[in-house]
């Protein structure tokens, strides 16, 4: 209980401060606006459902994109991970194409696409799938070899050998892969938002900063950070739930 | 980023450079034949030769300054601080107790949706774009410092306790040492997102530099040019991210690989 009250303190502190130092007029109340407003337009953007609105258009550019993303990282990480030589081969392809910044093909996704919600889920798709792809291929080469020899004796194709045995066995570290990639998902539908692409969240807020409305720009902001911390929270329950401390030394980011 | 430890041969490498330029080449032939959209996959050797071409001007170096500068300004000033920072919170129990609940509010937070606030309070502007960049590369380091302070093995204190090392000492000697791995995790985070940061920035502000160079071609639908700018972002991207291991390979040489 001490310890809540502690860790409350803080962030208690700064709201009081920041409220009075805009009631008082020592902070422009009209530029920073302060935590009461703030509070009044956060339960103000869900009355009148512009949170839900933005959030709707936010979330299916990012679960799109992360489906896509998803599903072709997985798909070429099993093919790495089972064929070393293909792996190798495409060695210098990938670490070329990996450290571009997501944020740089927007541009491109916008010439391509025009604005909305295939722009923003291209680039969604590009950035979950190279963390898939690394997280795959190792899982899959981590698989005990024994699983593996399993499958020949019992004479599989390969299409049953990736679905039950493959995948299967490394199924957990995916599940982490899928995680980290979630987070990343929704990162980059609001960084997008924000940056070019006039739907969603990232956009609302731009909005509300542009028609200086700095209560309804903390409020998106409150909302965006509190809906990425359940997402987070969640699926962190889910993993060790179904899998245990299975997944978990995938735990870093590679 | 390192990947899992397979020997690879020289051979190999040149396996896959030939893949790679066999895979530009298809792409070269398609574009040639107009199979794929000359505007939006415009040939690879057109874009090289834009690349060139603008290499050789001088509106292309003032951008690449401009950016890398502020890129550099901003991871730099975040780290120290972020380490600084880390290093106090993550030694003293006392102050963890308040600080950090409040860090773990804030770290779900995508970087970018403080961006607004920072043009609210500073307008589209140099100093908006590095204070940007400054905010969001602090919190990887800051956090992952944090985490590498509070996780000292308890048998190193008690050597240290052993050994009479004064306070100072015990940090310099045991906690950093001990710590470094973590900060090295949290920079490499932070420098992707400081380029992420930067480019983003300006885009929005419209400050010379390399985010608003590829913005502009493509709302001019100079395709050649747009992927030539990608290249360099890339290039940016995985050459800082070199030579920041390097400084991490110097750094940790005595931990056993």
């Amino acid at each position: 209980m001490q310890r809540v009250i502690k860790g409350l303190l803080l962030p208690a502190t700064l709201l009081l401060s920041w409220e009075l130092s805009a009631r008082s007029g020592f902070l422009k109340a009209e530029s920073l606006s302060y935590p009461s407003a703030v509070f009044r337009a956060a339960i103000g953007i869900v009355a009148d459902g512009s949170l839900f609105k933005s959030a709707l258009e936010t979330f299916s550019a990012a679960v799109g994109g992360l489906a896509v993303g998803a599903a072709a990282g997985i798909l070429v990480g099993v093919a790495f991970g089972l064929m070393r030589t293909l792996a190798g081969l495409m060695r210098v392809s990938v670490e070329s194409l990996r450290p571009i910044p997501s944020v740089a093909l927007i541009p491109l996704a916008l010439l391509i696409h025009g604005y909305g919600f295939n722009m923003e889920s291209s680039i969604v798709a590009f950035s979950c799938f190279w963390p898939l792809l690394i997280i795959t291929e190792s899982a899959v080469r981590g698989i005990e070899p024994g699983l593996i020899e399993v499958s020949r004796v019992l004479k599989f194709g390969l299409i049953d050998r990736v679905l039950k045995i493959v995948l299967p066995a490394a199924l957990p570290r995916i599940f982490v892969g899928l995680r980290l990639a979630a987070a990343v998902s929704l990162v980059v539908a609001v960084t997008v938002e924000i940056t070019a692409n006039p739907i969603g969240l990232g956009y609302a807020l731009i909005v509300a900063q542009e028609s200086m409305r700095p209560d309804r720009m903390f409020a998106f902001i409150a909302w965006i950070g509190l809906i990425g911390w359940a997402l987070n929270a969640s699926l962190l329950r889910a993993q060790l739930r179904w899998f245990g401390k299975m997944g978990n030394w995938a735990e870093q980011p590679p | 980023m390192k990947r899992s430890g397979t020997k690879f041969g020289i051979g190999m490498w040149l396996g896959s450079l030939c893949v790679a330029a066999l895979l530009v080449g298809v792409w070269q032939l398609a574009a040639q034949a107009e199979l794929i959209s000359p505007v939006f996959f415009p040939a690879p050797l057109r874009s090289f030769e834009s690349l060139w071409d603008q290499m050789a001007g001088a509106d292309f170096w003032n951008a690449f300054r401009q950016t890398l500068s502020r890129m550099a300004i901003g991871f730099v000033t975040a780290s120290i601080s972020g380490v600084a920072l880390g290093a106090a919170i993550g030694l003293s129990p006392q102050l963890r107790t308040f600080v950090e609940p409040t860090l773990e509010l804030i770290r779900p937070l995508p970087a970018s949706a403080m961006v607004p606030v920072f043009v609210l309070l500073l307008g589209l502007n140099d100093r908006m774009i590095v204070a940007v960049i400054v905010f969001s590369s602090l919190w990887p380091v800051l956090l992952n410092t944090v985490h590498g302070f509070k996780t000292v093995e308890p048998r190193l204190v008690e050597l240290a306790r052993i050994l009479r090392l004064s306070r100072l000492e015990m940090v310099w000697k045991i906690a950093l040492p001990n710590a470094l791995p973590d900060i090295f995790a949290g920079l490499r985070l932070s420098l992707t997102v400081s380029l992420i940061l930067a480019v983003v920035a300006e885009m929005l502000a419209g400050s010379a530099g390399l985010g608003q160079n590829i913005i502009l071609a493509a709302r001019s639908f100079r395709s050649a040019d747009l992927y030539a700018g990608i290249i360099v972002l890339g290039a940016v991207g995985y050459l800082s991210n070199v030579i920041l291991e390097r400084v991490e390979q110097h750094m940790l040489r005595w931990r056993t690989p």
